[in-house]
């Protein structure tokens, strides 16, 4: 059934996302600029960036394909539904009844997919060297990311993240060691797929280390725009995971009308001390090697088969 | 017939036939030497008198012994303009050679009668190859009709092999190259770079100054080395003026090296640090070089300290309070660098990246005949402040650094050294300032006299060749970068690392575009 409070909290929380990714984007690069000694860019700096972007003419290769002017929206549309499935301020939301976490990854792996095709339809080598690197990086987070949910699954009985976060913000508390070792491979699948040092390093300018960058150097304008939106949206949807599943205190349940409002502040605290220990992650360490991916990535994995083992064990 | 050139360097000219030319440069190979410069002039002006029929061109050559430079001068007719190939005994030789046909028009050829590699060097299709710039019945202003700019590169075949094509215009604001890859997935099977996006005819107008003018574009050839080319140029002149500066102005030369060597190293530390994705390195180099250029601005009034260094002596003196301030700054610099240097190494994720990166084994560093800090950092300690010791390094000898690794993490560790190194000579020279006039005058050499500059600059030896022509003007002037024997290195270095650890190799070579295109 839906409830007026669930179309409220959905239809917010979707426009919150969309509006909110940019500036989580700016905090965090503000805090890498301060832990560097350097004087940060404004924090609105990443929607000026979209602006400029979108007044800008959109230069096309003469061989781009359909499917590399779609590709942008596609990937911009992938990550708005898999905003509108995490919940961030209530766990009572409509749409969450089409979409599991499941489906969140699937919704994940799609907008990689395109951005890869999309990497790769013009032909230049870097598209399809980054293409190349951004799936090995994928398909090995994408197996850890699963892991890490079905702990939480396990644990709510349920699939579908509204439950998780109702489970985890609301039931009674116990203290889950498995979420623990959950944390970390968590913490580690989203610096790779957010492309964050020491995985890729979205701040390069050298062609040849790129991932992300490297098949969306072809892009421009409002197409480029719709991207980094897309990238700021995904960092944000990550982030939302990661509160949802460790520290899901303040969200609001069904019909719970204050607790939808005092949500918006304990998103925002959260969501800065995140993106403040993101920079510190990313300040303290080096890139690394490209072939080091898939030992950090298989790290992750062990670690979130081992938060499964822990719950089965010693959670029952 | 070996006849010594008077200057600060030790150095000899002798004119060989190509017999002679060929045995010489063996003799000199085997016996450890190895190439320094080669370039060709035009001599045709004056070919009747000096050589008879065979005047026309000339090929030089600058050999590095053990006892100093030795200066070859092979006279080529007009009507062969070709001469024997070297680089098989020195493979840096190869470029030097192509840039020479591309500027003067002579032909290296290998016994069988064919050019080792009849691609242009520096040409691109500005002009076409049936010009030579260098040609002195080509007028300065004269324009060029555009040539063929196709340009075949090795082409790499195999199963899964396929091509990366980099530059000349990067994503940042770094000097224009071209780097072609050949790689099998990650794995670089070839490199190759073409460069000479940066040729702006530098020798072609040194024709047209005094021999006083020609100073100042001398320090425009590699800004980064300014001080080392100001310094090259200025020694040649000397040697052939037959003056030598003053103690005084000697030492401030070499604080003004020092100076540059130490602004160089911190910014490549800072560099390699951000390439290796660790920004927090660029962040404090970057600090620690700016406060050391706004100190020369302030002292020296310049930040690179252009100019500085004249024919003669030096355009700048150094008050009490300066020196006072420099010495506080050497302190406080090098402990915070004593800080960098233990986060850098102590750093698992860059020492990661660094080691066992880019390796340049010492025996390929031999056989190609790398210089300077490449070639220290690959287990071979030259340098021409320590031998021949040009003065005033005879009274304040540096110690070496050197590595035996040959790696990115090797270049890192001798740039660190040489960073505390320069600094302690900074202090020496700093305390040993004597009294004394700053600029020396200097005669007007005569026409036809020759000099040679040599210079360890950060990146490696500099030198430069000059010969002065009537009137106190410069005939000819070939000004030589310690990257013509570096950059071939790099394309080894790389062999069999992955495509995305080339920039972290590159930026720890560090080598310059600009002044090997000149």
């Amino acid at each position: 059934m839906i409830s007026l409070s669930g179309v409220v909290a959905q239809f917010t929380e979707l426009v919150l996302a969309v509006l909110l990714a940019p500036l989580l984007t700016g905090w965090v690069n503000q805090c890498r600029a301060w832990l560097q000694n350097k004087s940060a860019p404004p924090l609105l700096q990443p929607y000026r960036m979209l602006a400029k972007l979108f007044q800008k003419e959109v230069v096309l290769a003469h061989n781009a394909s359909p499917l590399f002017r779609a590709a942008p929206y596609l990937i911009f549309g992938c990550l708005c539904t898999a905003a509108a499935i995490v919940p961030t301020l209530g766990t009572d939301l409509p749409l969450n009844a089409a979409a599991d976490a499941i489906a969140l990854v699937g919704l994940l792996a799609l907008a990689r997919l395109f951005t890869a095709l999309a990497g790769m339809d013009v032909g230049t080598a870097f598209g399809s060297l980054g293409a190349r690197r951004e799936m090995l990086v994928g398909f090995l987070a994408e197996p850890a990311l699963l892991m890490v949910l079905f702990t939480a699954s396990l644990i709510s009985n349920s699939t579908s993240l509204a439950t998780i976060a109702e489970t985890l913000a609301h039931k009674e508390f116990v203290i889950h060691p498995s979420l623990a070792f959950a944390g970390i491979a968590f913490t580690m699948v989203s610096l790779a797929e957010n492309a964050r040092i020491p995985v890729d390093n979205p701040a390069t300018h050298l062609e040849l280390t790129m991932i992300h960058e490297a098949m969306v150097l072809e892009y421009s304008g409002r197409h480029l725009a719709m991207i980094e939106w897309a990238v700021s949206l995904k960092l944000f949807v990550y982030s939302c995971i990661g509160l949802v599943l460790f520290l899901p205190f303040g969200i609001a349940g069904g019909g719970d009308w204050l607790g939808l409002v005092l949500a918006l502040p304990a998103l925002l605290a959260k969501l800065a001390a995140g993106g403040a220990l993101l920079a510190l992650i990313e300040m303290l360490s080096a890139k690394m090697r490209i072939f080091r991916a898939p030992e950090f990535l298989g790290t992750a994995f062990l670690l979130a088969v081992l938060a499964v083992l822990v719950h089965v064990l010693l959670e029952r | 017939m070996l006849e010594p050139l008077p200057g600060a360097a030790p150095v000899w000219r002798a004119r060989c036939d190509p017999g002679q030319w060929l045995a010489a440069c063996l003799a000199i190979a085997t016996a450890g030497g190895r190439l320094g410069s080669l370039w060709a002039s035009d001599e045709r002006d004056t070919g009747k008198e000096r050589a008879g029929a065979l005047g026309g061109y000339s090929v030089h050559a600058l050999m590095v012994t053990y006892d100093g430079l030795l200066w070859l001068d092979l006279p080529v007719s007009a009507q062969v303009a070709g001469y024997p190939d070297l680089s098989g005994i020195f493979p840096c030789a190869r470029r030097m050679q192509r840039a020479a046909f591309d500027l003067v028009g002579l032909r290296a050829l290998a016994p069988d009668g064919t050019p080792p590699d009849s691609r242009g060097w520096l040409r691109h299709g500005a002009w076409s190859a049936a010009i030579h710039p260098l040609r002195r019945d080509l007028a300065l202003t004269e324009q060029l009709a555009p040539g063929d700019p196709r340009y075949a590169f090795v082409a790499v075949e195999g199963e899964g092999v396929h091509e990366i094509a980099v530059g000349p215009v990067h994503a940042g604001i770094i000097e224009p190259g071209h780097f072609r890859f050949s790689i099998v997935g990650e794995r670089v099977l070839r490199l190759e770079q073409r460069l000479g996006y940066k040729h702006k005819g530098i020798e072609k107008r040194f024709e047209s100054m005094s021999l006083l003018e020609g100073a100042r574009l001398a320090g425009r050839v590699s800004g980064d080395s300014t001080v080392a080319y100001a310094w090259a140029y200025a020694m040649a002149l000397e040697g052939m003026a037959g003056v030598r500066p003053g103690s005084r102005a000697l030492r401030l030369r070499a604080l003004l090296l020092e100076r540059e060597r130490i602004a160089n190293h911190l910014g490549d530390l800072g560099f390699i640090g951000n390439d290796g994705g660790l920004a927090f390195g660029l962040a404090q180099f970057s600090r620690l070089k700016e406060d050391l250029l706004r100190s020369n601005a302030a002292l020296f009034g310049h930040r690179y300290m252009m100019d500085r260094i004249v024919p003669g002596g030096v355009a700048v003196d150094l008050e009490t309070a300066g020196r006072d301030r420099l010495l506080a700054e050497a302190d406080s610099l090098e402990a915070e660098l004593r800080t960098l240097r233990a986060i850098y190494y102590d750093h698992a994720g860059l020492q990661d990246r660094c080691i066992n990166c880019g390796r340049l084994s010492p025996k390929t560093a031999a056989a190609l005949g790398v210089v300077g800090l490449a070639a220290r950092a690959s287990g071979h300690a030259m340098d021409a402040r320590v031998h021949p010791g040009f003065a005033p390094y005879d009274e304040f000898v540096p110690k070496l650094a050197s590595h035996r690794n040959g790696d990115v993490a090797a270049r890192i560790v001798v740039r660190f050294e040489e960073i505390l190194e320069s600094l302690q000579l900074e202090r020496s020279l700093l305390q040993a300032l004597p009294k004394g006039e700053l600029q020396v005058t200097l005669a007007e050499p005569p026409p036809g006299a020759c000099g040679v500059g040599w210079v360890e600059g950060w990146r490696g030896e500099v030198l430069v060749a000059l010969q002065a022509g009537p009137a106190g003007r410069v005939r000819r002037c070939h000004p030589h970068d310690p990257s013509w024997q570096n950059w071939p290195a790099l394309e080894h270095a790389v062999l069999g690392n992955i495509v995305p650890d080339f920039p972290l190799i590159n930026k720890s070579f560090n080598l310059s575009y600009a002044g090997a295109d000149l």
